[in-house]
């Protein structure tokens, strides 16, 4: 195809990309190294006769509007905000390491962070999830292809509703289950005789929670797309396999993963994305307290009851996405290689 | 009934059939009970559905029976579409979803079918740049573009959550739509050039006509990235122009304390149900789609 037919098919699918996802990405840049104004403080004296001089300060509202609105990106601020408290902190990082009495001061320290407490949960969500997924959603899918076709229909379609179900809705119908006033909830508090284990007395349930809907909402997709690599798996190799004496288990160790192995790490990929950006079950969960990711301290901190913050919004974006670029392209050039060499 | 020649060896042992029976029989459960439950749930009243003393109470309805004097009530269904206005959230989402999976679909398939038929190395560019963005959280994008639209007053309005939609919605409709083009064959529409058509008849003419299995399996996964979309409707809708997403989350935040969370409940068996005919009826499509080696929406 001609470059100039190419591009004009590819014209609108550009420009919509360009205007609303490469120019925010510049966006956020600038705005990461920008601060809001702080409010403009008038001092004013008054002095009376026969009393000492008193001074006063105010917060002038219609001065700190009126600079607001004339420069709305704020002032600039170089890397400050990458560099404060609630972002890469690093003097505060420097200062744990050199009070701490040991590895265990060390990370509570540095939980203390907004942000390195936000890492530990995405990291810890993320790698513990899409293994927990990617298994289970293999052992569904072995399960279903050896049971009577009869129960594959109903399967099939009742895993694609967690998948497909608004995450915010299926994180908060589990979280009705999950809580102290919910079935399971209670029923967890009954099973282990302590009235008072609950989601909101223990950050580590919380945790565990969360991991669990993961695992309920991401396992289907595993299962669907393994499942169609299953019926792919070549017979020939598998009766081969049989004939030499191969067990079930070596069966599926030496024939079946690898014949799969494509799928696995298209699968891996997509569920590191998706986990990655975990965001709405915390809304759901209304777990902020106790657990929070990457997504969700910029959700917070654009929204806020009074002025958004978008410099702070802007620096965590910028401190993900570097997260991306290290974390998911090796993974990403790997399949993007697999598939340009099978094509 | 013709019983399937398989060679001895491939039958299984019953025992191994039972047991996978068993599991699937109990993820049959766990992924269907929540849904079963809620439904269900959403036709007491809150004293029932969160129950304190006990679940069997969300059963039978004790308490609801003794407020409302049936055992199901439609109070929450009430509460939510006609007293909180539920029904302009799903007015919304339906001009939204509608929107955006028409714009995408056709921006999409275009581009889609130019990557698939283009020899030049920059399309592997331009799909690697689109699986990166397909990549960052939609949220890190959405901060982004918050400051511009406060200043030329573009914040609030459905048509800008629509065109941001369609936007973070490329990347993946480029995807499947070049995975799906990738297979139909070239003679089709070469075969149209050669007759003498430019490349855009030879598309309307020899491509159109078969493309309708990928359009609509894409066109799926770009309708429930809008229906669901959490983050974009979220920060760029006024309070006003609200999808059915945000509305929910906004019962959570202000309704829950006033005890009203059943509004919360039925608001969520309500938007399930778009989603539990759309499994139902486009199964097939979706499986297709999810195993095409595609991008998951």
């Amino acid at each position: 195809m001609p470059h100039k037919t190419f591009f004009q098919f590819m014209a609108p699918s550009l420009f919509a990309m360009f205007l609303f996802i490469l120019l925010p990405i510049v966006s956020i840049v600038v705005q990461s190294l920008y601060i809001e104004h702080p409010a403009v403080i008038r001092v004013t004296e008054t002095c009376q006769p026969l009393a000492p001089c008193t001074t006063e300060t105010t917060v002038d509202a219609a001065a700190t509007a009126a600079l607001r609105e004339a420069q709305p990106l704020g002032q600039f601020n170089g890397l400050g905000t990458y560099l404060d408290r609630n972002h890469l902190a690093f003097a505060e990082v420097a200062e744990v390491f050199r009070e701490a009495s040991g590895p265990r001061d060390v990370m509570t320290g540095l939980y203390n962070l907004p942000l390195y407490r936000a890492l530990a949960f995405t990291f810890t969500y993320t790698f513990l999830v899409t293994p927990l997924a990617m298994i289970l959603g293999f052992v569904i899918a072995l399960a279903v292809n050896t049971v009577p076709r009869l129960l594959k229909g109903p399967v099939i379609f009742m895993s694609l509703v967690p998948m497909v179900i608004t995450p915010l809705v299926g994180a908060l119908i589990l979280y009705w289950m999950l809580n102290t006033d919910g079935i399971l909830g209670a029923a967890l508090q009954s099973l282990t005789g302590d009235p008072d284990l609950s989601m909101r007395a223990s950050p580590a349930l919380t945790w565990v929670f969360l991991i669990l809907y993961g695992t309920w909402t991401n396992a289907p997709f595993s299962f669907i797309v393994f499942y169609a690599g299953l019926q792919a798996v070549p017979k020939d190799t598998v009766e081969a396999a049989m004939i030499d004496g191969a067990s079930r288990v070596e069966r599926i160790r030496h024939v079946v993963l690898p014949s799969i192995k494509p799928l696995i790490l298209f699968v891996l990929l997509v569920q590191l994305m998706d986990n990655f950006r975990v965001f709405e079950p915390i809304i759901s969960f209304n777990a902020g307290a106790s657990a929070t990711s990457l997504s969700y301290l910029i959700y917070s901190s654009l929204n806020t009851q009074t002025t958004q913050l978008f410099g702070s919004a802007a620096a965590t974006s910028v401190i993900t996405i570097g997260f991306i670029a290290v974390l998911i392209v090796p993974v990403l050039l790997r399949v993007a290689r697999e598939l340009s060499v099978a094509r | 009934m013709a019983v399937p020649l398989e060679p001895r060896a491939f039958r299984r042992p019953p025992w191994l059939i039972w047991v996978a029976s068993g599991f699937v029989l109990l993820w049959l459960f766990v992924a269907a009970f929540p849904f079963a439950w809620t439904v269900w749930g959403s036709f007491k009243i809150q004293a029932d559905f969160f129950s304190r003393e006990t679940w069997w109470n969300a059963i039978f309805g004790v308490n609801t029976l003794r407020v409302t004097g049936s055992a199901f009530t439609t109070d929450g269904y009430y509460g939510a579409w006609v007293a909180t206005g539920f029904w302009r959230s799903a007015l919304n989402t339906a001009i939204v979803a509608l929107f955006v999976t028409t714009v995408s679909l056709t921006v999409g398939t275009l581009g889609g079918y130019a990557l698939a038929r283009s020899t030049y190395r920059y399309r592997f560019v331009i799909l690697i740049a689109a699986l990166f963005f397909r990549a960052m959280p939609d949220i890190t994008i959405v901060s982004g573009y918050l400051l511009p639209f406060f200043q030329l007053n573009l914040w609030g309005h459905l048509p800008t959550a629509i065109i941001v939609l369609v936007a973070l919605n490329q990347p993946f409709t480029l995807w499947m739509m070049y995975s799906f083009f990738q297979g139909i064959p070239r003679d089709l529409d070469e075969s149209a050039l050669v007759d003498g058509c430019t490349r855009f008849q030879a598309f309307r003419l020899a491509i159109v006509p078969v493309m309708w299995p990928g359009v609509i399996t894409t066109g799926l996964f770009s309708f429930l990235l809008a229906y669901n979309d959490f983050t974009v409707t979220g920060l760029v809708l006024s309070e006003r122009n609200q999808t059915m997403v945000p509305k929910i989350a906004s019962y959570l935040g202000s309704i829950q304390n006033e005890g009203n969370v059943m509004f919360a409940v039925a608001a969520v068996v309500s938007i399930m149900i778009p989603i539990f005919l759309l499994v139902m009826f486009f199964q097939r499509y979706l499986v297709s789609g999810l195993t095409a080696g595609a991008v998951k929406g």
